[in-house]
């Protein structure tokens, strides 16, 4: 086995610093309802995918996620898309969040698992709280994996992001949140 | 108040908590623990249920985990090609003989103790049968429950527990044309559709009549509860016409009514058309080129196949719980008095490329179930008006289904259709005077053929 040089390993502690700040400062965006500056760190041709997750035979894992290609996912969609959820929660008459849940994005075990030119593929878990009005909770636990590419405007933009939320029917009455 | 729920029969019925003639029913019917028991008994072991879609199940030894009111239920295709749908409970102990959501067996191998069943249901194998049971056993008897009458409704699959309850198509009786054009494809033939998959399962805490009831019959709630997803341009046009979500259509001779069996508790809204034949079509898929294409074909085959035909009506609520629209099911399972497990599924023709496949199932994502963006509104309004519903004073206060109240009429062109106003209470009021009937019948014998109340 190679042994990387210091100067290796230190470049890549960089880069795994600089990858954590950026999906910290994201959540943090998020979190404070700052969700035009939050598109602006999405790029144009984004997939944002989240699964839905069947209950399989074991031996059948392959097909336990939803299929982006023939099936019915939670989300599946691009900027478009997305640009229109930020429309529509700043509208202030988006009654699923109007008054604004508050919503808390916990992102952890955050790990670069390939490196290719100006992008980095990263995995990351989340455990989102929100908690509405008086007393609904919900809590939103999985895993994500992401793309990020570098850019000049904004460091880092996040160019596909794929969400794999632990449950199977939705135990939230909507999902009103980024992720 | 609670005994006399439980006695249905007895001198003050039901009828004082609907009070139809005057457009006020009382809060504690979305509320009582013992009203929804009585329901569970009354309408969801006696009506006549969605289960699927015969594309879920396409292949011998195929199921799908399926539910009809409270309880699992499996869609099977048999290693014959014969479907069926069985309580998903093993008769020795009650566990779940399948806990998949879907797949494809030779058996469903209970995990409890092993009883096995076979994918007709029959009971075929129990372990050591012959040393513990000693041979007496009666297999036969011992099968997974079947349900009593299933129909294959142009490629729908409904079920239903009691056997006397009168055929599917009689049971949607003025309804069942347009249920039937909800399972053509565009082109207008039957059995035209699939279903994508997996469908969209999600709870939300509130009664199931509430979402059940008001789905297809409260044009009203549009302006103000939808008030902001004109912003989001999710519609196949995008943001052409101010990018409303409904695609767009060719003005056409016909005005939209709500239109319900007042008998039966069906309803939906629907046109009355002026002319024969389908409206020409209009281009709407500016979002994704190429699908235009697609559709303004079949337009022109389903304008040839019923160029002399008025296509009078279409999909609506099937009572008490399955709302069908061309491109879209929706159901509304009981989980609980205050809690619904609501479903969504999507047909799409069956023969259509991938590109218009794929388009259509992205419009349905971003517009859908609990993270499409019209319907969180709809989850945010049903949830509280449940939980608001619950305290002493509130269960006082009727709900109003004044609107429209007086003003229903008919017309030649739709026998056995009661229409109103396209925005008015009149679904509402149908699906509500069915449930009374439902709760009170002591047998299908009371209810159907229909009773005037």
């Amino acid at each position: 086995m190679e042994i990387d040089s210091r100067a290796q390993q230190l470049e890549r502690l960089l880069l795994e610093r600089e990858v954590e700040q950026f999906l910290y400062k994201e959540a943090q965006l998020l979190d404070d309802r700052r969700f035009s500056e939050w598109i602006e760190l999405i790029a144009d041709d984004i997939h944002y995918f989240m699964p839905q997750r069947r209950n399989v035979k074991f031996g059948e894992q392959y097909r336990e996620h939803s299929d982006p290609e023939s099936e019915i996912s939670w989300f599946d969609e691009g900027k478009a898309t997305l640009a229109g959820r930020v429309r529509q929660i700043n509208t202030g008459v988006h009654w699923a969040e109007e008054p604004f849940s508050r919503v808390r994005h916990i992102i952890s075990n955050i790990q670069i698992e390939d490196v290719q030119g100006d992008e980095v593929k990263v995995r990351s878990n989340f455990f989102v709280y929100t908690n509405r009005l008086k007393d609904e909770v919900n809590l939103f636990v999985g895993t994500r994996h992401d793309v990020l590419r570098r850019d000049a405007d904004t460091a880092w933009k996040v160019a596909k992001r794929t969400i794999i939320l632990d449950q199977n029917v939705l135990l939230a009455k909507a999902i009103t949140t980024f992720f | 108040m609670v005994a006399q729920i439980r006695h249905s029969h007895s001198e003050r019925s039901l009828r004082h908590l609907v009070d139809l003639e005057h457009g006020q029913i009382s809060r504690e019917i979305y509320v009582n623990d013992d009203v929804y028991r009585q329901e569970q008994e009354q309408i969801f072991a006696r009506a006549w249920l969605f289960v699927g879609h015969e594309t879920l199940v396409p292949n011998p030894g195929d199921f799908f985990q399926s539910r009809m009111g409270e309880e699992d239920v499996l869609l099977v295709r048999d290693r014959k090609g014969q479907i069926h749908v069985f309580l998903n409970t093993c008769r020795h102990r009650g566990m779940k003989v399948c806990r998949y959501d879907d797949g494809n067996t030779l058996v469903f191998t209970c995990p409890f103790h092993g009883w096995t069943y076979g994918t007709d249901g029959q009971l075929v194998a129990v372990p050591n049968e012959e040393s513990t049971y000693h041979g007496e056993l009666d297999k036969a008897a011992w099968g997974l429950h079947e349900v009593a009458q299933l129909c294959n409704f142009y490629g729908s699959i409904w079920a239903t527990w009691d056997a006397g309850a009168p055929s599917f198509e009689d049971y949607l009786g003025p309804f069942s044309e347009g249920i039937r054009r909800c399972f053509q494809s565009s082109d207008g033939r039957d059995n035209g559709v699939e279903v994508f998959k997996p469908p969209y399962k999600w709870y939300i805490p509130t009664n199931w009549k509430l979402p059940a009831f008001s789905f297809d019959g409260d044009m009203a709630h549009g302006a103000m509860t939808h008030q902001s997803i004109n912003t989001a341009a999710i519609g196949p046009q995008g943001e052409l016409g101010g990018g409303g979500r409904h695609g767009l259509r060719a003005a056409f001779p016909k005005t939209e009514y709500e239109f319900c069996s007042a008998e039966l508790g069906h309803g939906g809204h629907n046109p009355i058309f002026e002319l024969p034949g389908v409206p020409p079509y209009v281009e709407t898929w500016q979002t994704a080129p190429g699908v235009d294409d697609y559709y303004r074909r079949t337009r022109e085959e389903q304008a040839k196949r019923f160029a002399d035909q008025y296509l009078h009506g279409g999909g609506g609520c099937v009572w008490p719980n399955a709302i069908v629209q061309p491109q879209r099911i929706l159901l509304k399972h009981p989980a609980g008095v205050g809690r619904t497990e609501s479903w969504r599924l999507y047909p799409v023709d069956k023969d259509a490329p991938k590109l218009v496949k794929d388009a259509q199932r992205r419009y349905m994502m971003r517009y859908g179930g609990p993270a499409g963006l019209t319907e969180s509104d709809d989850m945010e309004n049903w949830n509280y008006a449940s939980r608001a519903s619950l305290g002493t004073i509130a269960r006082r206060l009727p709900y109003n289904f004044q609107m429209g109240l007086g003003h229903a009429f008919s017309d030649d062109r739709v026998p056995g259709i009661t229409l109103n106003n396209r925005t008015a209470e009149e679904n509402q009021r149908a699906r509500l005077r069915r449930w009374v009937e439902f709760m009170e019948a002591g047998s299908w014998d009371d209810i159907y053929p229909m009773k005037q109340t």
